[in-house]
């Protein structure tokens, strides 16, 4: 599974990402970048759970929900309930495991278009809850959440507290960068193992998995379960950077920007969604400066892109990767 | 002998439309039998409600004495009843050896959790399906094209592999859904020895067709159905002269059976 050029990858991106990009921030002065590089790290994890919805061939348009839902549950635990931000952000994730649990149960029986907008439709509903229920506070949302505390074990600490840091979005690049890193190689492995040759003969044919065996609901849910780990992990440590989520925090276009990136990067390759993230997210700010059609060429290039790569910008380089990988 | 299949007054309504009208017959172990009918006469409901992909409205099937009817069809098929499909079904963008290695997904030992941090477990699994998928590949002649992506696979060689991606489930019943459709004399003859090699290896077969002389060929045992009903069964020598399928089914089509 190591091959040389995979290690000499890898070699590549740590040092990157952990070593050259802060350095040149650094030299640059350009310090806003340590929060724009962490949003599409942060971006980039939720993408990843929609990629690997896209995996078992389904289209998830609801990541904004589990994002939000994520946010709203670190930020209650730290706020209300005294939890450190550590804790808290497992704990968002679980939860946003359980709930896609109960959802998925009776909407992952849908495919195909029927599917997405049942999931479209999740990111309003979540939205509306975080409206109403008394617990979210409503449209004033919650402000003022503590950065993250110190991790100590036996005396020793481990991670300082944010707070201490001179530059604290320096600390903020790190954790998003490293909790991306953990959870795509986390994917990567998932999707290499057998579990993914699972989840790709479910793609391919539902009927047929079944009829080998394949607990197809169940192998459903648990993709659904992971993806949505995935949306509230993301989703908590966004909130953390900001210390404060409103209910608009994550809306609809969040939900299909989460699918665009995943397009964008290549539906065929695990690191699609990060590469997607990072062009797209650049790709908007870049066409700022257009002014009022910002949008209309946006939707253009992403129209054309499917047009001309419909399997992503990562199907560039790798015109016969099935018949290398054997 | 006891069967090992039961198909116990089986119905099957669509709404006001009957499909599978108190159908029953067994299936000996280790038997080839075959459903045959005309178009529509519900052949492929009751493959449907054997294999548990649809519910009966009444009646039921009783695998090895047991009522496998309304159970999902992943546990029918733990159980030892598979069905394969006509060869548009099959992972198209998996290699034909990849396609059979997922198709063992029901003798792995290792728990998914073991699957996915490799443990010794799941890699000896891993190693078995391999090697257990070559042996059937190789078996249904595929050993030269098991490396190619399945979709690129032409007819005769899809159809072996729907049948190899039902075998690598180990089955004790395997259910061929028109295994012969669309086939010239040579591959059909061909297709033939292989659901006879299939059943030398002790499973038995029950196939649904339209190919009238690969089933009196193939079968111990035919089942005819016409409009929902079963109108007959026994040899294919006796089906053969039975006025009702004649009647019902041969008469019309004479000539493809050479009567």
């Amino acid at each position: 599974m190591f091959r040389p050029l995979r290690l000499a990858a890898l070699a590549v991106f740590v040092l990157v990402v952990f070593l050259a990009v802060p350095l040149a921030i650094k030299a640059a002065g350009r310090t806003d970048f340590y929060y724009t590089l962490s949003s599409v790290a942060l971006l980039a994890i939720a993408s990843s759970g929609v990629w690997l919805m896209f995996h078992i061939g389904r289209i998830n348009i609801g990541q904004g929900a589990f994002a939000l839902m994520g946010g709203y549950v670190s930020a209650i635990l730290v706020t209300s309930a005294g939890f450190s931000f550590w804790l808290s952000l497992p704990l968002a994730g679980l939860f946003c495991a359980a709930v896609s649990i109960l959802i998925g149960l009776p909407i992952l029986r849908l495919r195909g278009v029927y599917f997405a907008m049942v999931t479209l439709v999740l990111t309003e509903v979540a939205r509306l809850l975080a409206l109403a229920l008394p617990i979210t506070n409503g449209a004033k949302g919650i402000t003022s959440i503590p950065a993250p505390g110190a991790i100590g074990a036996f005396g020793v600490t481990l991670v300082p507290a944010f707070d201490t840091f001179a530059e604290r979005n320096l600390a903020f690049y790190y954790l998003s960068t490293i909790m991306m890193t953990l959870c795509f190689a986390a994917l990567y492995r998932l999707v290499h193992s057998r579990i993914g040759k699972l989840f790709v003969a479910m793609q391919q044919n539902e009927e047929l998995a079944s009829s080998m065996g394949i607990n197809v609901p169940a192998m459903r849910i648990l993709a659904y379960a992971i993806s949505s780990f995935l949306g509230g992990l993301a989703g908590a440590i966004f909130i953390a950077i900001a210390q404060s989520i409103y209910p608009s925090s994550f809306t609809v276009n969040d939900s299909v920007n989460f699918m665009l990136n995943c397009f964008v990067g290549g539906l065929g390759h695990v690191f699609g969604p990060m590469l997607g993230t990072l062009v797209l997210y650049f790709g908007w700010d870049l066409l700022f400066a257009i002014g009022q059609y910002q949008l209309l060429i946006y939707s253009g290039v992403m129209v054309l892109l499917m047009l001309v790569l419909p399997n992503g910008l990562l199907s560039i380089r790798l015109p016969s990767r099935r018949g290398a990988r054997k | 002998m006891t069967s090992i299949l039961k198909v116990n007054g089986l119905t099957k309504q669509f709404g006001g439309l009957v499909a599978v009208n108190d159908v029953s017959f067994d299936v000996q172990p280790n038997e080839i039998l075959s459903v045959i009918g005309p178009n529509g006469a519900g052949k492929s409901t009751i493959f449907k409600l054997i294999s548990s992909f649809l519910r009966p409205t009444r009646g039921e099937v009783l695998f090895q004495g047991e009522r496998i009817s309304g159970l999902a069809p992943h546990i029918v098929a733990r159980k030892g009843v598979v069905r394969t499909f006509q060869e548009t079904t099959i992972f198209k963008g998996l290699t034909a050896r990849d396609s059979v290695i997922v198709a063992h997904h029901l003798r792995s030992r290792a728990s998914l959790i073991g699957y996915y941090f490799e443990t010794g477990l799941a890699r000896r699994d891993e190693e078995a399906f391999g090697s257990s998928s070559d042996e059937i590949l190789e078996f249904l002649g595929l050993g030269e094209v098991k490396n190619e992506i399945a979709s690129n696979l032409p007819h005769g060689h899809l159809r072996a592999l729907g049948i190899a991606i039902g075998l690598a489930a180990n089955p004790q019943v395997l259910l061929l859904d028109e295994p012969f459709a669309g086939m010239n004399h040579e591959e059909t003859r061909r297709a033939v020895e292989l659901v006879r090699a299939v059943r030398e290896r002790g499973v038995t077969v029950l196939l649904v067709e339209h190919d009238m002389a690969a089933v009196m060929k193939i079968s111990d045992r035919i089942v005819v159905i016409n409009f929902g009903s079963k109108i007959a069964e026994g040899a294919p020598a006796q089906i053969q002269k039975n006025d009702r399928v004649i009647e019902a089914y041969l008469g019309v089509e004479d000539q493809s059976i050479g009567l």
